[in-house]
């Protein structure tokens, strides 16, 4: 008996230690009480209710600003070296150099571009005036220190200003509110993009201003109760982070890693996965958790009227899906993102670039695959057009969809796409064919935002599968559960099975052969 | 007929500690290769991990076992009846032959088993180890440490490994079988269980035949 006892008590005590280890509990994130007291929001030193340079009747919002650069000096020069004053930056771009390039003057496939459309789009500028190319980026005083500092919550720019304050907002009050900017200042503009709430982002909306930590457990009122900036730090008013959509150079961003850092799993081989896979494409399982998101804007169906007078048709959610002016557009809400290889850099179609439309024309490229030690899997919004196009020139159509009135070659007034796209090009000094035609176009949206916590990230079995696997379009490489080899399988289950044929037939013939003797 | 000691402790031990490894390995293997659903594939990844780490021990002290105490000589591969081994299982078997190959204490594996065995121990169980460890260490393609230690697909390690465990699922069903082909079905299986084993001495040659012959009986000592 004692042979047996020694090695059943080993075997025990194995499967003892077995379970306790592979049972062992997840190490404990830090408290979200911790946190809260990390991100407090600090009552500042300096009540500018009291500053006598600001108990003044202000005329011009201009004025508002050379009151703030009395005191922050030199602050405005800071500003305008941001590329939320100049909307370009410096980039190098693979195959075409040093460029300059932003919303000055990059194409997109939502509204398609700011020239001559300028009156209205820019009304998110952080200026004052920017009406048309004649704006005058030198001059201090079109700094608008309100958009982003105004902490009244009564802070509004005009549509279709051009960058000028709502004639109703009361320019001395806010000037006496003013403070670190919060997630109004910057949801106002980031929030709309595009025309509408949520529009171009997909993770970035309204919802936010007040949010759940299931929708953004970063933003959360009941969680860490984070502010933008809180992430997109800013030294000497540059900012932290940027949108692919605009950017090219793996500079500047503002990551998870950050707070993070690289490894913070307890699992190894959950941290393994962070050299080839972003934090977000876990623990960002779906994007537009509120409110709905575009993903298609197809221009060709826009002019049609009723009664001569434009109109909108709307779905059940209240989302536009026809509107004269614009078009037709798909909305989705609870968006599983699509996924692609990206190692931080991007090229864009430049404004003037000729190129076919066999394809999908890519508004911008991000870069990478399996193989570039640089890239990882991140999660996209893909946003798919259609829009103008110039088929003999084979360029991508500036129009000139907005205007005041009638008559000044707006497509928005005069629902007439021959002089809305001569005035457009004409604008930006490139050619016009007569010829338009409606090109697909895609454009890649990283998501970023609306990180579930943490009971709700993508679990392994949704990329780790057979069937419909996320990352089911990332053929470039292998991984467990998702691949098999053909031959491989049919060889080893072939294998087994004859085995078991093998022996059911042997075990057959013997008990006929014992019973036959 | 004499009951001796054929199997010692530790190889009993390593015998079922194997067995139950290779089961759950296999198990949790073939969770994570999209076979089977049972833990989760997370819990799969987390125990295959674990389970090898227990083998990978295990075939440590096996291999100390095997050289300290000359039992490695047992899987010295020989001809000798070998050929009398295979036609025993095509022939011999169904016409209730005897053995032809007698165990002992000294020579526990008839030629047949040598040769497979040694084939699992110098073939198999290294491919499943070593691609094992490269798939546990895996790391994708990166700029930082040796570019030339890069691997460049998970899928060369993962494909081996896979028809290793395809071969030990092979081996398995095949070994579970011929375990029952001893005096009586279940011999083998007690041998294994007690460490004893009644093993014939010169005279029970004829006793093993006189006794084959009643196969009724052996069916029912088998019940």
């Amino acid at each position: 008996m004692k042979r047996f006892i020694i090695p059943m008590l080993a075997m025990a005590i194995i499967a003892l230690i077995f379970i306790a280890t592979i049972t062992k509990k997840e190490a404990e994130s830090t408290p979200l009480a911790e946190l809260k007291t990390k991100f407090k929001k600090e009552k500042p030193s300096v009540d500018h209710s009291k500053f006598s340079q600001l108990q003044k009747k202000f005329v011009k919002p201009q004025d508002v600003t050379a009151a703030c650069i009395d005191c922050h000096n030199e602050r405005h020069t800071e500003v305008m070296k941001s590329s939320h004053w100049n909307w370009e930056r410096e980039e190098y771009i693979e195959g075409r150099g040093i460029r300059y390039v932003g919303k000055k003057n990059i194409l997109n496939n939502f509204c398609i571009g700011i020239n001559t459309n300028e009156q209205s789009c820019n009304k998110c500028h952080i200026g004052y005036g920017w009406g048309d190319k004649n704006f005058d980026f030198s001059n201090a005083n079109n700094v608008d220190c309100l958009a982003c500092h105004d902490n009244s919550d009564t802070y509004v720019k005009k549509s279709s200003g051009a960058g000028m304050p709502d004639a109703a907002v009361n320019l001395a009050f806010v000037a006496q509110h003013v403070g670190r900017p919060t997630r109004s200042n910057c949801g106002t503009c980031h929030f709309f993009g595009g025309g509408g709430n949520n529009v171009k982002h997909g993770d970035l909306e309204k919802a936010l201003f007040d949010t759940h930590r299931d929708v953004d457990v970063h933003m959360g009122t009941d969680g860490a109760n984070l502010d933008c900036v809180d992430c997109h730090k800013t030294e000497k008013h540059q900012m932290l982070g940027k949108v692919y959509s605009l950017s090219s150079m793996n500079r500047n961003r503002s990551t998870c890693e950050q707070c993070h850092t690289e490894t913070p799993h307890s699992n190894s081989v959950i941290n393994e996965h962070t050299v080839k896979v972003a934090c977000q494409t876990c623990h960002i399982p779906e994007y537009a958790k509120v409110n709905s998101t575009k993903m298609e804007w197809d221009w060709s169906t826009a002019g049609k009227l009723n009664n001569g007078e434009p109109y909108e048709i709307k779905d059940s959610l209240g989302n536009i899906v026809y509107a004269s002016i614009k078009g037709s557009f798909i909305w989705r809400r609870n968006v599983k993102p699509e996924y692609i290889w990206f190692n931080g850099t991007a090229s864009h179609y430049l404004t003037g670039d000729t190129i076919s439309a066999d394809s999908p024309i890519q508004m911008n490229t991000l870069h990478g695959s399996y193989d570039d030690p640089d890239s990882k899997i991140i999660p996209v919004k893909i946003h798919r057009a259609k829009q103008p196009y110039d088929p003999i020139n084979k360029l991508v159509i500036q129009p000139k969809t907005f205007a005041n009135e009638k008559g000044e070659g707006g497509f928005w007034k005069d629902f007439d796409w021959q002089t809305s796209i001569q005035h457009g090009m004409d604008y930006i000094n490139l050619p016009y064919s007569g010829q338009y035609t409606f090109a697909k176009t895609e454009m890649y949206w990283p998501i970023n935002h609306m990180v579930s916590p943490k009971t709700k990230t993508v679990q392994c079995n949704e990329c780790h599968t057979q069937k419909n696997s996320r990352i089911a379009n990332l053929k470039d490489f292998y991984i467990p559960g998702r691949d098999q080899n053909a031959a491989v399988e049919m060889f080893g289950f072939g294998t087994i099975i004859l085995s078991l044929i093998g022996v059911s037939i042997h075990a057959v013939m013997r008990i006929i052969s014992k019973k036959k003797n | 007929m004499k009951k001796i000691l054929v199997y010692s402790r530790f190889n009993r031990f390593w015998h079922w500690m194997q067995s139950m490894l290779i089961f759950f390995l296999a198990l949790t293997g073939f969770e994570i290769h999209g076979s089977l659903n049972f833990f989760g594939f997370e819990q799969a990844v987390t125990f295959h991990n674990f389970a090898a780490i227990l083998f990978l021990v295990l075939i440590g002290l096996a291999i100390f076992w095997h050289f300290t105490t000359g039992e490695w000589r047992q899987y010295l591969p020989t001809r000798q009846h070998l050929r009398a081994q295979i036609e025993y299982y095509i022939t011999g078997i169904f016409r209730n032959a005897p053995h032809p190959t007698k165990k002992t204490a000294l020579t526990k594996l008839n030629p047949l088993q040598r040769l497979v065995y040694l084939a699992l121990k110098i073939l198999v169980i290294p491919i499943m180890v070593f691609s094992g460890l490269l798939y546990m260490f895996y790391r994708y393609p990166q700029s930082a440490g040796i570019q030339s230690l890069n691997i460049e697909s998970l899928g060369i390690i993962a494909i081996l490994h896979t028809i290793g465990a395809f071969f030990l699922i092979s081996f398995v069903i095949v070994h579970v079988y011929l375990i029952t082909t001893g005096h009586s079905p279940t011999s083998n299986l007690k041998a294994m269980i007690t460490g004893y084993e009644e093993i014939e001495n010169e005279k029970t040659i004829d006793h093993h035949t006189e006794h084959a012959v009643s196969s009724e009986n052996v069916l029912k000592a088998a019940k």
